[in-house]
Parts: structure tokens; sequence; C-alpha cells
């Protein structure tokens, strides 16, 4: 039996054995032990952020990237409500986080003492599942349940509140081994039945479709190379939501683009059209359904989640599969190969046929400009200059999000990391600090909006201070620009609060903060402007002086149905009815 | 537990739904849901409730199994189909349940719910009330000259025809359990 240690090392012996290296964070009051423990070893890096905020999108970055839980370490009080958007936007999203916060000591708790909140409490809302230690000797045990949590069934955010008492006193450490992780075991196979009936179904289809998402990277890299598996040996035509890009190439031959509100003409009518539609780790979001009753109203849908809650969530599945998406693809590649193979082949070749027509409507089309860089075509030269790297890209949320989702091309899962279902504004900066410290050698580039990139900038001082060679490439509009084609599309044209006023000078910014600054804002310049970022080895803010005025189309206008979507030209004020003005 | 047989068109969670909302019927379920014995885990359960908007028409907490730290919490919700199935599918994904039981679809069941009820009055009605709680086989559990407090266990509707009764007969008030209930048979 070990000796006793105190609560610190015991949480730093814990995140060791559970293979931990890096630890996102910001000192104070509550967890000084903790710091403590961290000064005087070596196995463990901590990154220290510029606010906690940023921690937890860094820690993020770091997990989507990696696919290894992201660990947080915060103080009590307002390290704790600092931390909050990231954890909310991780559940959103099924990152897998350890969040360890300190906590007053246990006798105070209760008493209004200083820096103490309930946090527990507020965040019992935010993540998959919290702990208050009131007792060192369990702390072990409940860190190793919290990595548990946080990774098994459909991952998340955990949190782990440890009063200041807690890491002081003493306690027999327990391995990860000898840990008692409760009884969370979610199911990881699908029901042989469904499988079956999933596999008849598709030999059977005439119209099929796949559309998968982010649940398909969440399984790991062995659930990506099945679906390409599956999707290539049965020829049908793949879809994906804004979190699965990546799974399935983009340069692969049956990648239709990215659906869902700013997805293409030819995914959202083959959405509408097939008869059917196997949902793959996607959860049916209304950014992607659009009009509920008129959502792909001839299609059988098979759906494959390891969350059972999001089956018949939003939309009825006709052959509901709970399990993990590589266990089910597995058994179900396994199936259709083992009965030969078969699909209706002539079919699904007329099915492709209708689709290249739809795909010839060409409906990211953009009127190009020689005085001004429009923002599609600044994404377009950067795919061209960075194709073929090691690349890992973050975005901030907003129509420099789609537009990113829409041009660049995204050939491995974990290499795209965008904020999906919170859309935190503020997200990518921090992220893209998690991805380089993941990844040192990559090229990492966060996509930003200027509005959303200076809700997180105080991080350029963590890039700056860990030389992380992140590339902050901002698609300066001067305006919140989504907001803005809202209001342009459904309030008349009254912009109320949508400009960026008093914007600061990016490349003096980028000096102050002891980085480089590169500005464009001619077409002709633009090449030379990227090359330059990408050959310059540490930090660059980017600031591309973007058309102000362009909207992202195509656009599924609130309320209305894949086959009512917008594409650029017919984009007229008075689309979106009363009824699609109350929606988000 | 079958989560996931669900009618077509069950849509009324979305906020892309703009059907006619009264078309779904509602229906009342009872659900017995096993959970670790925890601080927080009723907060959890009722947040759960509040935060995604469904219905508690009762609820009860007791711990059941001390040794293995186990509580029960009965529930009475409404909703249509669709929502009920999607409260049965959250609450079963909350790390510390263990179990739930809907007790209405799950073959036979027996409810009961335990109130207790205060009475003030004197002569006529005093008698009155106390002939009444006979008929509901009601315990006298406290008296003095002029009131009653009677305990009256049964299904939610018994207990709400005995208030209904005794309200004009002196009825001043009344302190119920909610609905603790069991599955028939083993
Ligand atoms: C924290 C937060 N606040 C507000 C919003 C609402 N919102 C969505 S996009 C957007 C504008 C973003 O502007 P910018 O970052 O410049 O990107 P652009 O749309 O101009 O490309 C706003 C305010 C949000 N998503 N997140
Ligand atoms: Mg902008």
């Amino acid at each position: 039996m070990s000796r006793p240690m105190t609560g610190a090392q015991i949480v730093i012996k814990a995140l060791k054995d559970q293979g931990v290296d890096t630890i996102f964070g910001y000192p104070g009051g509550a967890v000084l032990p903790i710091y403590d423990e961290i000064f005087q070893q070596s196995d463990i890096r901590h990154i220290l952020v510029r606010h906690e905020q940023g921690a937890v999108h860094a820690a993020e970055g770091y997990a989507r990237s990696t696919g290894r839980p992201g660990v947080v370490l915060v103080t009590s009080g307002p390290g704790a409500t600092n931390a909050i958007t990231g954890m909310t936007d991780a559940l959103m999203d099924s990152v897998p986080l350890v969040v360890l916060s300190g906590q007053v000591p246990t006798f105070m708790i209760g008493n209004d003492a200083f820096q103490e909140a309930d946090t527990v409490g507020i965040t019992r809302p935010c993540t998959k599942h919290n702990w208050l230690v009131r007792d060192t000797a369990d702390l072990a045990d409940i860190i190793h349940q919290a990595f548990h949590v946080a990774t098994q069934g459909r991952p998340g955010p955990v949190l782990v509140d440890i009063p200041k008492d807690v890491q002081f006193a003493t306690a027999r450490y327990r391995a990860k081994t000898e840990a008692r992780t409760g009884h969370y075991q979610p199911r990881r196979k699908g029901d042989p039945e469904a499988i079956l009936a999933a596999v008849e179904a598709l030999e059977q289809a005439e119209r099929p479709l796949f559309y998968t998402g982010g649940g398909v990277i969440n399984s790991g890299p062995e659930a990506s190379a099945l679906l390409r598996r599956f999707v290539d040996g049965t020829g049908f035509p793949i879809t994906s939501t804004l979190m699965g890009l990546g799974a399935y190439p983009a340069s692969g031959r049956s990648w239709i683009g990215m659906l869902g509100m700013h997805g293409t003409y030819e995914a959202n009518w083959a959405m509408h059209d097939c008869d059917l539609m196997l949902a793959i780790g996607a959860r049916f979001d209304d950014r992607i359904t659009g009009r509920i009753d008129a959502f792909s109203p001839q299609s059988l849908k098979v759906q494959v989640d390891i969350d059972p809650s999001s089956i018949n969530k939003n939309i009825h599945v006709d052959v509901p599969i709970v399990g993990d998406v590589a266990t089910v693809l597995g058994e179900m590649v396994a199936l259709w190969e083992e009965r030969g193979r078969r699909t209706k082949s002539e079919a699904v070749a007329k099915w492709w046929e209708t689709i290249t027509k739809w795909q010839a409507r060409n409906c990211l089309a953009y009127r190009p400009s020689e005085t001004s860089i429009k923002p599609q075509y600044a994404l377009e030269r950067l795919e061209a200059l960075t194709k073929g790297a090691d690349r890992y890209i973050t975005t901030e949320v907003g129509q420099h999000q789609m537009w990113a989702a829409q041009f660049l091309g995204f050939e491995e899962p974990n290499r795209w990391m965008t904020s999906g279902g919170l859309g935190t504004m503020g997200y990518g900066l921090p992220a893209s600090i998690g991805v380089q410290i993941a990844h040192p050698e990559a090229l990492v580039i966060n996509v930003a909006g200027e509005a959303s990139w200076l809700m997180n900038m105080q991080e350029m001082g963590t890039a700056v201070q860990y030389r992380l060679p992140v590339k902050q490439f901002i698609l300066n509009n001067e305006r919140l620009g989504m907001v803005r084609q809202w209001q342009e599309l459904l309030h008349g044209e009254r912009y109320s609060s949508s400009w960026s006023e008093a914007l600061p000078d990016f490349v003096k910014l980028a000096e102050a903060f002891g980085c480089k600054g590169i500005r464009c804002e001619n077409p002709a310049d633009l090449d030379d402007a990227i090359r330059e970022m990408l050959d310059y080895p540490g930090p660059v803010i980017f600031d591309c002086l973007v058309e102000k005025h362009e909207n992202c189309f195509p656009m599924i206008p609130s309320g209305k149905a894949h086959n009512e979507m917008l594409l650029g030209e017919d984009a007229t004020q008075g689309v979106i009815g009363k009824s699609g003005a109350v929606l988000v | 537990m079958n989560a996931l047989n669900i009618k077509r068109g069950s849509t009324s969670h979305s906020a892309y739904d703009l059907r006619n909302r009264f078309e779904e019927r509602l229906e009342r379920h009872v659900l017995a849901v096993i959970v670790d014995n925890e601080s927080g885990v009723l907060a959890r359960v009722i947040g759960l409730f509040s935060g995604r908007g469904y219905n508690i028409e009762s609820l009860t907490v007791a711990e059941i199994d001390h040794l293995g730290h186990r509580s029960r919490i009965t529930i009475v919700t409404t909703g249509t189909p669709a929502v009920i199935e999607q409260i049965k599918a959250q609450l079963s994904r909350m790390v510390p349940v263990h179990d739930v039981h809907d007790l209405t679809v799950e073959g036979p069941s027996v409810e009961r719910e335990l109130a207790l009820i205060k009475v003030a009055g004197t002569g006529e009605k005093r008698v009155e009330a106390l002939r009444t709680a006979d008929i509901f086989r009601a315990k006298v559990v406290d008296t003095t000259l002029e009131s009653f407090v009677f305990e009256i266990t049964g299904t939610s509707e018994k207990v709400d025809a005995f208030c209904d009764l005794m309200r004009p007969l002196g009825l001043v008030e009344v302190a119920r359990t909610g609905v603790a209930a069991i599955a028939r048979g083993v």
C-alpha cells in the first residue's frame, strides 16, 4: 500500500496516471496547493492562459485535435464562473474535458466566503457530471471517475470541485487500475436486428444518402476509416454536418459538401429527396433540418448514435441503433460485405445523375472583384496555398466560419475545430493555441472575424509566451457580419449595432503583443501576404480587409424547408415570413 | 425500457415545429428512477425537468437501500408520447441514474399517496367530517375540540375526492406526499 499523500499530490499523481501531459489553467488562492505541486514536477506542462474562458477553449482545441481529454485548472469563484462558457460549448459539441476547480475550505462552504461560488450548482447544467470532493480519501477515485465519464459514451465536460482543505489533508492514493469508477458504462454494440434492418434497407435503396456528424470523429480514427470503406464500397453520396467535416475526405468522389443552413444546394436537396437516410453520429440539429414537418419527407431514416436521447428528439427515426459509431459501423460493414456487397447500383447511378445536376448549379459561386478582397476568395487562396500542409483549422463564429466550412477542404478527421452547437464567438483563438500545443510542428490557422477575435484576443499573450506559431487569419469586414446579414434579410436593413467601430490597428496590436502583423486589402497582394504569413516562424495576426456587405449563401431561411433554400442571386428582403422571424 | 418506439412526426420539441401543438395528446406517466443516493442528485433530476421544460406533477424521493446508497425517485409527469420518451432517455443517461421504469407502460402497478388533512369545525359539520372519513377509511391522527387531523392513503383521485368533500366541512390545511408507485407481481 502506498503511503499517504496530500490532496494536491493526489491530483497530480492521478493526472499522470491518466496520461495527462498538459494542463491549461490560471492560479488563485483556492488552488495554490495544486500549483505548488505543479511547480515541483516536470511531467505535466502547465499552460498559463490569460482568461479562464481561454483555458477551456484551448483544452477543447487540444481534445478535438488529439481525441484525448483536455484538462483545465481554475481557481474558485471568478475562476470557475469564467470557465462556464467553455464548458457549455464543450457540452454542446461533445468534447471530453476534465475541469478541476478550487473551492473554499469545506468548513466555509455556504458562508459567502471570499471567492466562494456554488460551482457544482452553477455547472450542473453545463457539465456531463460534476463532483464536489468533501474528503481527500475520495479524491483519487473521483478524478479517475471524472476521466471515465468525460470520455465514455457521448464525450463531454466534467468538473471536479476541490476545497482547499481537501488539497492539504492527506489520504492514500488509489491508482487508475484500482479506482472505483461507478456503474456508468454506456452501451457500445448495436442491436444486431436493427443493424440487419439497416443493411437490408441500404441494399434496397434507390436514392440513399449518408448524413454524418461529429459523432464519427468523436468515435475515433477507426470510425472514419470504416465510414470511408462503407461509402466507397456502396458508392452512395455523403454529406456531413459542420461538426463532422473531415471524417470523409472533401476530395473523395462521393462527397457532396456540407448540409444545413449554409450547406450546399446539392446536399440539402439530396437530404430532401433521398429515400434512405443513414444518419451516423449526427443529431438532427435545427441548423440541419430546417422546417421539421417538411424535412426529408420520403426517406426511411436509420440513425446510429451512442446517446439514446439524440434519437427521436426532433425527427422520427425508423431504424434507431444505439451504440458507438466505430463499433456499429464495423458490424454493419461486415454484414453488408458478408451478404455480397449488394446495392441497387442502376438506381443509385440515376440518383447520382440527379445530384450532378444539382451540383451544376454551382451554389458556392460568388461575384469576384478586382478591387476588394471577397472573403470567399481569401479562403480559396488560403486553401490553395496551404493544401497538402499538415494543417489544422479553427474558427470563430459568424459568416467567416460558414465560408471556411464551405471553401476549405478537410481530408482527415480532427483537423477542423469550430464552435457548432453553442456558436461561441471567441472560441477560435484559444482553440488554435490548444491545437498548436498538441501539434507543435503543424500549421494551425484560426479563420476569424474581427468581432469574434476581439472577444478573447488577450490569449495572443499566451501564444507569444509559449512561442506558438498560430496564424490568426482575420476576415475583417468591420461588421458583425452574420448579424448584419440577418438584419438585411429580416429587419429591413436596419443595422442595429452590427458594425465594428473603433477597431484596433491589428498590425500595431500584433507589435504590441510581440508578434507579427500583416495587413492586406488588395486582391492582387493577397497571395504574397498569405505566403508571408505562412513563412513567418512565429505567431501572426493577419488583418485581411474584405468586402463589407458580402452575404453568406446558400442559405435556408429560418422556418423553410431544404428545397426552399436561397442561392445568392434570388436573395431578397422579405423572403423570411413572420413565423420564421421568431426563430434563431 | 424502450425509448425508441415513437410514432411518426413526434416533433413538438423543436424551434422549427410550426404545426398545431394541440394535435398531440398529453399522457400521464409514472416513472420510478433508481439513483445513487449522493448529494445533488435530486437537484440534477429537477434541473433536467425545469431546464428542458418538462412537467412535474408530483415527485417523491427517499433512500430505499442504505447499504447500497440507492434512492428511489417517483415522478408523475405529463407530456406527448415523444416527450415522455425523451424524458426517459434523458434520465437514463445521467451518471447517477441506475434504472428508469415507466410504470405506466411496464404492466400493472399500484399507486398510493398519503395525505394529512386538517379540518376545523364544531357541531354537525364535525360529525359529518368524521362520518366521511370513516367511509374513506381515513384515520384520525390528532384531535382537539375544534379540529381533526386525518391521515388518508390511496390513489391521488381518492385523496382529491376526500379533500373536495372536506372543503365545505372546514378543511384548513393539506399535506400530501405525492405518488409512490410500484409494479404488481414479481
Ligand atoms: C458570444 C457570442 N455573442 C454573440 C453572438 C451572436 N453572433 C453570431 S455571429 C456574430 C457576428 C460575428 O462577427 P465577426 O466575428 O466579425 O464575424 P463575421 O460574421 O463578420 O464574419 C454575432 C454577434 C455569438 N454567436 N456569440
Ligand atoms: Mg466581421
